[in-house]
């Protein structure tokens, strides 16, 4: 740290957008040569919005309203916007957060690689073509000739992530800013991309500015972590020491709240010893057998390929079951199916010892009130123009429970549950935060007192902290009111901590199904020993590893 | 301005919240054009219900020496063939046209609405059937399907109306099924129907209120076609029987004295001129408007 000549020097930044107050408020730090950076912190702490000053994109009505940024001893708030260019893609590299947005859809790849090229005179016109298959050789794309030959919709997230790591290092920049570049891939393409990634910016000397959310991320792949709390700095250092030791409460907090695999299995074995005292319990809720789902897909001939096939499993009552895997693995289909929101192509489901396959009109409604869903995206879920207090009650109305006296207490009593003060119920979903909004939805399915509640992604469109207090929510809720939990995740640590039993399915079977204990400490699954070892974070407490990235 | 600011529906609050998600989205800035658009319309309305503000002439009353007068001081429009004021006739006038003009968009609005929403809500074979029968309305032109329906139904002003409204159904009726299919596989109506709603509850009390915000831009864009074609048909002589003065008629009754009176025709073609204008442009601020709050 004591290195004399920082590659990029930023000094008492400070961002605003509009006239509103400061996103960024006063942040300084270095990035030294050769130097991998994480600036960690949780929406709204003003990471992007750092990252987008130094590459010199703030988006909208952003502007630098203090401080400096200096890049190579040049003082880029006072570069013009074609001086900015020059240095943009040539000496300063992005790698974006979205793969699926970042590639013109309408350009094959190859082109969209030569264009960059070209526009700092790395190549000619001919020998562009070449040196674009080039830089997707190294960014590790198989078959580079066929791949810039592509569009981008024929790849898949991960292969488009590693063309925008080849854009973004085809200039040999001295600076790679990654924007959260992994958190829209599956767990086993992110580690995958991001070994990648340390090994090509170790290969070529970069220095990396690495934004993410993801605490385990940033201690496995930085040297150093830099964590922010609404447009500050809270703590900055070592990253093995920060992860370990952390100093600041915010860090220590977000440390504790993020899950691992560790403080998973702790909770395993707690729930496991209770499992033991309670005994097996008798009932399940639901059951289902060889479930078989097949999408017809109108004028294509040939084999179809089934989205989930041959699962089954039973939920027992009181439960939580959760289905595990990566996207396209057919977990949420399943879920829906249970839900009977898609009807199987073969295979049974019962609730409640009742066959509710075939089920149609008023009688799959009836079944309804035993089985509720709190979906992924809580934006989404509820409707915009109702207040708090219709949204909770609406289950209520739909089966007339009670007098009108009697939902409007149940709709208190329900919102004091989910920790809600009273005072929400006149007020718009608009007006309440993510997690606020994931309180309403539970708040509602559990408004009829379901024996069964399906949790599509709960937590994955929250902060790691609102995670972690969803989370303890659910389970308190699930020992007070005895509900059953179906739960769908991607992510293996949140999995751990919440599951009595785990199903881990792949390309729409189910691999591997058995008691969470027995599942994550010893999978029989190749595939589950696969997605256990890429879970970011386990190998920190190797006091080895942040000097051997990658 | 500022007065208008504060009344005006079309005045947005001034918006300050950062946003970091893209580009900025604010919301576009009151227009002068809007301004006065709002204005032409509030003046033909209160000219529609309440003629007598604007005049104190009898617009049938008829006084022979005075006739086919040049726009003065004392008659603003100049007077017709018979003598009469023809600007107290063109503020009468606009009480049939706009009416008529309103009774058909809002016949349109809520068949097509209606239509549209069974399509989309149903879906399958209904939709097909239903979205098939759409498309061969919108394959006939407006004006000859309202001819034919005028035809079958006989003149009057009421009749205008409903021939003007069914050639306009169509439209709403294939914005309102878009709209509706956007909104019926949306999130919260997905949880609303696995929360165990009923379809009429999730029909009324969700996609309802999400699908009507596009289709009520195109009722005030819709307005001012209505009026044109309002007054073509009257110009043809298919609306009321003189003397009652209606725009379009007004405009065919100029037609003969063209060569030494063009104003009979020019004053009351410009009104309906800056009337059709002033919708349109109320309509496009609207639709700008909605965009911009999405």
């Amino acid at each position: 740290m004591s290195d004399p000549t920082p590659l990029l020097r930023v000094r008492d930044l400070r961002i605003a957008y509009g006239s509103a107050a400061d996103a960024v408020r006063g942040v300084s730090f270095d990035v030294h040569p050769g130097e991998i950076v994480a600036v960690v912190g949780e929406s709204g702490s003003g990471k992007t919005t750092t990252a987008q000053a130094v590459i010199g994109l703030l988006a909208g009505e952003g502007r630098i309203t203090g401080g400096s940024i200096e890049f190579e001893g040049r003082d880029l708030a006072s570069l013009s916007d074609r001086e900015f260019r020059s240095l943009r893609g040539a000496r300063i590299g992005l790698v974006p957060q979205d793969p699926t947005v970042s590639l013109d859809p309408v350009m094959r790849i190859g082109p969209q690689i030569e264009e960059s090229l070209r526009i700092h005179g790395r190549a000619d016109r001919r020998a562009a073509a070449q040196q674009a298959v080039e830089v997707l050789r190294r960014a590790g794309l198989t078959e580079p000739e066929q791949r810039a030959r592509q569009f981008p919709h024929e790849l898949s997230g991960g292969m488009r992530q590693r063309v925008l790591i080849g854009m973004a290092l085809a200039c040999s920049p001295s600076l790679v800013i990654a924007d959260e570049p992994t958190s829209a891939l599956d767990v086993t393409v992110q580690k995958r991309i991001l070994d990648h990634l340390g090994d090509l910016v170790r290969e070529s000397g970069s220095s990396v500015l690495f934004i993410t959310h993801d605490l385990a991320v940033a201690a496995e792949r930085a040297d150093r972590v830099i964590v922010m709390r609404r447009g500050e700095i809270v703590e900055t250092g070592d990253a093995a020491t920060v992860f370990r030791a952390p100093e600041h409460e915010y860090t220590r907090h977000l440390v504790d709240v993020a899950p691992t695999l560790q403080s998973g299995t702790a909770r395993m074995r707690e729930r496991l010893a209770r499992m033991a005292d309670v005994g097996e319990p008798a009932t399940a809720v639901v059951v289902a057998e060889a479930l078989t789902k097949v999408f017809a897909v109108r004028g294509r001939r040939g084999p179809v390929i089934p989205s989930v096939a041959d699962v089954g499993f039973v939920i027992p009552a009181g439960r939580t079951v959760s289905l595990v895997g990566e996207s396209g693995s057919g977990k949420t289909t399943t879920a829906r199916m249970v839900l009977r929101l898609e009807t199987p192509t073969s295979g049974t489901i019962s609730v409640g010892g009742t066959d509710i396959t075939r089920l149609r009109g008023e009688r799959l409604r009836e079944v309804r009130r035993e089985m509720q869903v709190v979906h992924q995206n809580p934006y989404a879920s509820l409707d915009p123009r109702m207040t708090i207090e219709d949204i909770v009650r609406e289950p209520l109305d739909s089966f007339g429970v009670g007098s009108r006296q009697e939902r409007r207490t149940r709709v208190a009593e329900l919102l004091d549950a989910v920790a809600l003060p009273e005072a929400f119920a006149s007020r718009k979903a608009a007006e309440l935060s993510g997690g606020q909004r994931q309180r309403v939805a539970i708040a509602r399915a559990l408004a009829l007192k379901p024996r069964l509640v399906v949790l599509d992604e709960p937590v994955s469109a929250l902060d790691v902290s609102v995670q972690a207090q969803i989370l303890e929510l659910l389970a308190e809720l699930q020992r007070s009111s005895g509900v059953a939990y179906l739960f769908i995740s991607h992510d293996l640590a949140v999995v751990a901590e919440i599951s009595d039993f785990v199903g881990v399915m792949s390309g729409g079977r189910l691999v591997e199904f058995g008691r969470a204990a027995d599942v994550f400490l010893e999978p029989q699954h190749p595939y589950t020993r696969q997605l256990l070892a890429a879970i970011p974070g386990q190998h920190v407490t190797d006091p080895r590893l942040p000097s051997s990235v990658g | 301005m500022t007065s208008l600011r504060a009344t005006d529906p079309l005045v947005e609050p001034a918006v300050a919240t950062p946003d970091v998600t893209g580009p900025s989205r604010r919301m576009p800035r009151i227009q002068p054009t809007v301004v006065m658009s709002v204005l032409v319309l509030a003046a033909a309305l209160v000219a529609a219900f309440a003629p007598g503000v604007f005049t104190s002439y009898d617009p049938v009353a008829a006084i022979p020496a005075d006739r086919l007068t040049p726009p003065s001081a004392e008659h603003w429009f100049g007077t017709d063939y018979l003598g009469r004021d023809l600007f107290s006739r063109t503020v009468y006038g606009s009480a049939l046209s706009l009416q008529a003009a309103l009774v058909a968009v809002v016949f349109a609005l809520v068949t097509g609405s209606a239509i549209g929403l069974l399509a989309g809500f149903v879906g399958g074979a209904v939709e097909s059937i239903v979205m098939r029968l759409v498309d061969v309305l919108l394959a006939i032109p407006g004006i000859l399907l309202s001819l034919a329906v005028i035809i079958v139904l006989g003149f009057g002003t009421v009749n205008v109306a409903i021939a003007v409204g069914v050639a306009a159904i169509a439209g709403f009726a294939r914005l309102m099924r878009a709209e509706v299919i956007q909104v019926r596989t949306s999130v919260f109506v997905e949880a609303a129907r696995a929360s165990g709603a009923r379809w009429y509850r999730v029909l009324f009390r969700h996609v309802l209120p999400h699908s009507t915000g596009a289709v009520l831009v195109l009722a005030t864009l819709e307005f001012g076609t209505a009026v044109l074609s309002v007054s073509a048909l009257s110009f043809l002589g298919f609306g009321a029987p003189p003397p009652t003065p209606e725009w379009g008629s007004l405009i065919a009754e100029g037609r003969s004295y063209l060569a030494t009176s063009p104003w009979l025709t020019a004053l009351p073609g410009l009104v309906v001129v800056a009337v059709v204008l002033s919708a349109n442009r109320l309509g496009r601020a609207a639709g700008v408007r909605r965009k911009a709050k999405r």
